[in-house]
Parts: C-alpha cells; structure tokens; sequence
C-alpha cells in the first residue's frame, strides 16, 4: 500500500516532468548532432571504435527509433495521466464550489473588499447589484443570510480545466502517432508514365507491399519558371479498382490524393531513356500514343504509318528536343522541340505529331490512420494554451446589509485564479458605479 | 524608390533608434525617450512599407509571393516583429526602460539580413514551398521567436538588476525595472511566445504532412524547433514550481533563446553536412 503510494507521488511529481523534459531535450540534441542510421563502420570511422561501440549499444544511431528515447516519452505520458488525475479533483471542487453557500467566510473576521454605502434600501441595493452584474454578463445569485443579503457571482470556473486540456493534448498526439505507427505505412513507388502498379516498396524494410487497387500513371509533366527552377510537379494518375478506372486526377506537390485512406504524395521523378510520340490524323482525328526507346521503330498499321526517333538534344538526363522520322517514299526527318507540334505530311496522309521523354513519377504513399488524432491534439494544445493563459476565474462576492434606516452598506470582494491586477481593477470599477446614485 | 532601399534606410534607422535608447536610458532626459519612440515608429514603417514593395515586386516579376520564402526576407520579418512587439510593450506597460536592450536587436536582424552572405533576390517558390501553411509556419514561428528575442533582453535586464543590487533592492519598488515587476513582463513575454512557437510547430507539422505524409520526421530543424519548445515548457514548469527561484527563469529565457538561434540559424550552417541525406 505504501509502496503504492509512493510510486504515485513518484509518477505524479511536477520534478519528474522536468527530469524527463530535461531528458528527452538531450537525447533529441544528441540525435541531432550524431548523424543518424549510418552503416556501423562509418561510425567507427569517425569516432573511434571505443565510442563507436558505446553509440551502436545505445542505439544511438536510430535515437528516435531507440527503446530508450520511446521509452522516456512513455514515461513522460504516465507522468502527465498520473500527475492530471492526481490534481484534478481538487480542480474540479474549486470549479463546483458553491460560492454562495460557503461565501460568508469572506465576511467574517477582518474584511478586506470594498466598503460602500449609499441612501438606497437594502431591497434597491440588491435589485440594482444584481443588474449591474449581469450587465457585466455575470450570472449572479443571492440569498438572506444574518448580516444581509449576500450576492455571489462568477465567470469562467470550466477555464481551471485549460491546463488540463494542455496536457491530455499530448496524450491525444501521443495516441494519434502510436496508432499511425501501428496502424499505417509509408512507402513509396516510381510509377512509369503509362504503366499501372499494384504494389508499393515499404520505408525502412524495402518490403513489397500490395495494394488492393492499382495506380496508373498517365501523364507526368513539369513547369519552369523563366530562371529554369521548378514550378510545378504534376502527375495524372488513375485509380483502377477491380477493373473499373474509378477515378482520374491530378497531384502535385502539396496537392495528394487519397484513395481508401492511402494517401499518395508527389515526391519525385526520374527521366527514362524511352520517348512517348503522340500522332494525329488531321483530317480523320484519329489520335494515338507511343512509348518507344531511342532509334527503335514503331508502326501505327490501321493508318500504315512507321516512325520513330533518330536524334535528340538533353539537358543533362532532360530531352528537350528530338528528331522524329517518319518512313515513306521520301522518308522525313525533323527537329521538334519537347512538346511542340509537328505537321507532317506522308504517303498516307498529313499528320500532326509530337514527341516527349517518357517520366516516371516519384510517389510517396502513406496510410496514417492516426492523423486526425494528431491534428485534434494540434487543436486542444492551442485551444487548451490560450484557454490557460488569457482566460481565468473571477468571483465575487457582495454583502449587501442595513445599517440605520437610511444607509445601506454593500462589501465587494472578489478572488481570481489569474491575472489579478486586472481583475482588481475590474473589481474596483464595479465598486465605483455601485456607489455611485443612479441618476 | 525599390524595396531594397527601403530595407537599407530601416537598418540604419534601426541603429539610430538603439543609440537613442541607450542614450536615454544612460542619461534620462525624457525628450531623448520620446524621440527614440517615434524614431522607431517611423523606422517601423519605413520597413513596413519596404516588406509590402517587395511583395508588389515579386508580383511585377511575375513570380508573386508573400515576402517570406528565404533566409533574408524572414530575418527582416523577425526583425519587424521585434521592434513591432517592442512598440506594444512600451505602450502597454508605460516604460522606456527596455528599448536600449531590445532594439539593438531588431538592428542587428537588419545588420544581418543586409550584410551577411547570403541570397537576397526574390526568387520564386520551388514546389514544395508554395503552400499556405507554410506561409503560416513562417509567420507564427518568427512571431515566437521574436517574443523569445525580447524576453532575452528582459532576461539581461532582470540578471543585471538582480546580480547589481543583490538584496538591496527594496522588495515594494514597483517601477517596470523591479524585478517582480520585470518577473511577470518576462513571464508574459515567454507565454507569448510559447503559444506562437506552439502554433509555429503545429502549421509547419501540417505543411510537411500535406507535402510528405510526414508530419513529423525527426528531422534536425523540426527536432531543433521541439527543444526550443522544450526549453520553455521546462521554463513555465519551473516558475510553476518555484524549483529554482530569483533568476533561474531568466537564465532559462537566455538559454532558450540561444536555442531559438541555433535552430533558427546554427542548423543550416552546421548541421547541414550532416544532414543533406536522410530528409526527404
Ligand atoms: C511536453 C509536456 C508538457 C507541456 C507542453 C506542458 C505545458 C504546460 C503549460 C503550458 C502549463 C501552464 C503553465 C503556466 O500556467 O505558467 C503547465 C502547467 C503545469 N504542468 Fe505541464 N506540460 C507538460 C508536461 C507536464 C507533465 C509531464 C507534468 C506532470 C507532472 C506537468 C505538470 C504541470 C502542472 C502541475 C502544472 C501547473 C498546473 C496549474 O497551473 O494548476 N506538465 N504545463
């Protein structure tokens, strides 16, 4: 029992906060300075066998994946219910205390508060405090007691549960990010302009993972600024589903899609040797695509055409113009630039045609079915701070009693919980218009 | 009449406005206090002005965005921030007393931002960066951090008055330089600044969660803003507790706000080696 005891006080401890802040903040700050999951020699390498040993033991090199840095954090989270439990009660009597049953205490002995008194009656007082309040959008309550009628008054008494709000917020990031961990994947996928996948390759692991629906990708394009640096990233993919193309979209950076709670994020991209030719036939519309490798032919047999690329112009591994060839009595060859137009007359006819480097796009694909729960904890930590810090609990108390026929003698007093000085002032504005006469 | 100039008027301004206050704090003579504080009202909206020409101009170049995409134009918006803040707190709390310690600070943001080596073009935004809770990452942390610049300064006073007048400072002294006086403004100072930096950790989170899938990664910067955090949790426990008492909560407003500058400015230039693999 005793034993108990102790481990609660231990857990409850405003100390061990600190010690485990404290703790936490350095481990964070080592992880920050020793580079992380570094193959185990380069470690040696760099610091010598003997430390190197001691950060591979300590699982220094994945700190925030450690059982010891997960284990604080744990920790940290049984302190803060332990320590929330611990005070909330008496929390909790403060905020449903009845100021008006127990209020007469502030009367007794020495009183300190306010001292009024007017001509009213004790009855015209009382009707006119009790208007004044609730001017100040208080809800006041009253009864007789032996010295007089005494008024009671208060804001704000749920604002004590801010600091409480404060800390189950964590408790709720916590929770959101465990659940992710446990019930959610990252991973990501290359996708090939054209070509569908069905499976993703784990973070960390490198393991397959399948997807019970396969992503197409159809397009992949980027825009520059004037000053070649990147403007955009976009890819166009489709979801297929069981066979039927359910949904078509574009992503960007910034701009995901999600499908069946799996999240897919424009991340990168990787030019490929192949070109992708688009041909259309001006006079019967008839519009195809072809992916196709450097000089390798290709042939469209409903318009009896064959064509191909012979040449191109990259910057770095980006093409940026081509030479596109097409077969014929007199067989042309012409420069076009990525993603330009080309008119091309042949024996079978004339023919726009374009050409562009075939892309694979870069996805980032990740289920975290805890994130919500992180962002209502984002929610309740700021909600919970502000509730904290600019908020408080104001009550007051008035006596108002008879003290000869004529004078009436109202006692002000109040209590906050925070930001007493202004509330003192608060408190002294109202003793000021209760003693003035009402005109 | 271009931003530029603009900018390199406040920076000068800004150094104008410190002398005042210094000299005004040294020699007390309330005409040199008034002219410093419009001296820096002006100053302030010299920069103002200049913050929303760099805007229009990045609207002219065709590349609009918000002026704060880089090193240099979010050391200027600290900057303002600063003296901003500074602006509120001596109309609040009536006092002079602190603009020789904070305002050399807005200077020295504008010292830096206009000296140091680094990139001071409007640039357009590279993808990941076009985002508007990026925007409000940017804001909401420089506003924190700003707060905890000036909290430092607070700091620096409380430590000189306390260690200067060790026990002999009458304990009814109620002047803004008192030390429960200056106790409860440092205190507020931090408060503030908590919950910006809070909010400044959540939009960033939320940014790199929209961007990545990732909303938190352990990378060195976002770990470096969560020990910052850190720091002033522990900061707002300790005066909770009364642990450690008289200056332990401005040591820990110095300390926190030298964490502040190494997640702000060491990270990028010494831990960047180390980091350019591992984020994504
Ligand atoms: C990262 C973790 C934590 C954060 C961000 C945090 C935040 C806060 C904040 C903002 C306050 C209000 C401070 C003020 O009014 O000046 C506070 C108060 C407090 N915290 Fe924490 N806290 C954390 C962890 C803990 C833990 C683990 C404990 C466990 C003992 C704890 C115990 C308290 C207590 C007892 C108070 C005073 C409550 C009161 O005013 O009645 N905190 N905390």
């Amino acid at each position: 029992m005793n034993t108990g005891r102790s481990v609660w006080h231990f857990f409850a401890s405003v100390k061990l906060a600190l010690f485990l802040i404290g703790c936490i903040g350095i481990g964070a700050i080592i992880g920050t300075l020793i580079p992380q999951q570094q193959p185990a020699g380069w470690y040696a390498g760099v610091y010598g066998d003997q430390w190197a040993r001691l950060i591979l033991v300590l699982d220094i090199d994945t700190m925030y994946q450690a059982w010891w840095f997960n284990s604080l954090l744990g920790l940290l989270a049984i302190n803060l219910i332990v320590c929330s439990i611990d005070r909330f009660p008496a929390t909790w009597k403060i905020m449903r205390r009845d100021g008006l049953a127990d209020g007469m205490k502030r009367f007794s002995g020495q009183t300190t508060g306010h001292h009024i008194s007017t001509e009213l009656s004790a009855g015209e007082s009382v009707a006119r405090t009790l208007s004044l309040l609730r001017t100040e959008r208080y809800r006041p309550r009253s009864r007789e007691t032996e010295q007089g009628v005494l008024i009671f008054a208060q804001k704000g008494p749920w604002t004590r549960c801010g600091v409480y709000i404060v800390h189950s917020s964590i408790l709720v990031i916590f929770l959101g990010a465990l659940i992710g961990t446990i019930g959610g994947f990252k991973g990501s996928i290359l996708i090939g302009e054209g070509t569908a996948i069905e499976r993703i390759v784990l973070r960390y692991t490198g393991e397959l993972k399948p997807l019970d629906f396969a992503v197409r990708c159809n397009s992949f394009t980027i825009d520059f600024y004037d000053n070649g640096m990147p403007k955009e990233y976009t890819s166009n993919l489709t979801i297929i589903d069981d066979g039927d193309e359910v949904l078509t979209t574009d992503i960007e950076v910034n701009k995901p899609l999600t499908y069946k709670g799996i999240t897919f994020y424009q991340a990168s991209y990787e030019p490929s040797q192949d070109f992708i030719i688009s041909v259309t036939n001006t006079e019967t519309g008839a519009s195809r695509e072809f992916v196709t490798g450097f000089q390798q032919e290709v042939g469209w047999p409903e318009e009896d055409l064959s064509f191909g690329i012979i040449n191109a112009r990259a910057m770095g591994p980006t093409v940026v113009s081509a030479k596109l060839w097409f077969a014929g009595a007199t067989p042309t060859g012409q420069w076009v630039d990525s993603g330009a137009v080309l008119d091309v007359e042949t024996d079978s006819g004339s023919y726009q045609a374009s050409v562009r480097q075939r892309f694979s796009t870069g996805l980032q694909v990740v289920k975290d079915p805890g994130v919500w729960l992180v962002y209502g904890g984002f929610f309740l930590l700021v909600a919970g701070l502000c509730i904290s810090f600019f908020m408080n609990h104001r009550r007051l108390w008035i006596l108002v009693s008879s003290k000869t026929e004529h004078t009436t003698e109202l006692i002000v007093t109040g209590s906050a919980n925070k930001h007493r000085p202004a509330f003192e002032t608060q408190v002294e504005r109202l003793a000021h218009n209760l003693s003035n006469e009402p005109t | 009449m271009d931003s530029s100039l603009l900018l390199g008027i406040t920076t000068f301004a800004y150094l104008l406005c410190s002398l005042l206050y210094v000299g005004f704090s040294v020699f007390k003579p309330a005409t040199v206090g008034r002219i410093a504080t419009i001296a820096t009202i002006v100053a302030v909206l010299i920069q103002t002005a200049g913050i929303i020409l760099r805007w229009i101009e990045s609207y002219q170049e065709g590349i609009g965005h918000a002026p704060l995409s880089n090193m240099y134009e979010s050391v200027v918006f600290f900057s303002w921030t600063i003296a901003v803040l500074y602006l509120v707190i001596e109309w609040r709390f009536a006092t002079r007393a602190f603009g020789a310690f904070v305002m050399p600070l807005a200077f020295l943001a504008m010292a830096y931002a206009s000296l140091a080596p680094i990139n001071k073009q409007i640039s357009p935004l590279v993808p990941a960066l076009q985002s508007n809770w990026l925007l409000a990452h940017v804001i909401t942390c420089f506003i924190g951090y700003a707060a905890f610049a000036i909290a430092a300064a607070l700091a620096v006073v409380y430590l000189f008055k306390y260690y200067g007048t060790r026990g002999t400072a009458s304990s009814s002294d109620q002047t803004p330089t008192s030390l429960p006086v200056l106790d409860d403004l440092l205190y507020k100072t931090i408060v503030f600044g908590f919950i910006w930096l809070s909010i400044g950790i959540i939009t960033g989170s939320i940014w790199a969660n929209s961007a990545w899938g990732t909303y938190w990664s352990w990378d060195p910067k976002e770990t470096w803003s969560l020990i910052t955090w850190f720091v002033y949790a522990f900061t707002l426990h300790i005066r909770y507790t009364n642990l450690l008492k008289g200056p332990a909560v401005s040591w820990l407003a110095v300390v926190g706000f030298l964490a502040v500058l190494f997640t702000y400015y060491g990270v990028n230039f010494w831990l960047s080696g180390l980091h350019s693999y591992g984020s994504s």
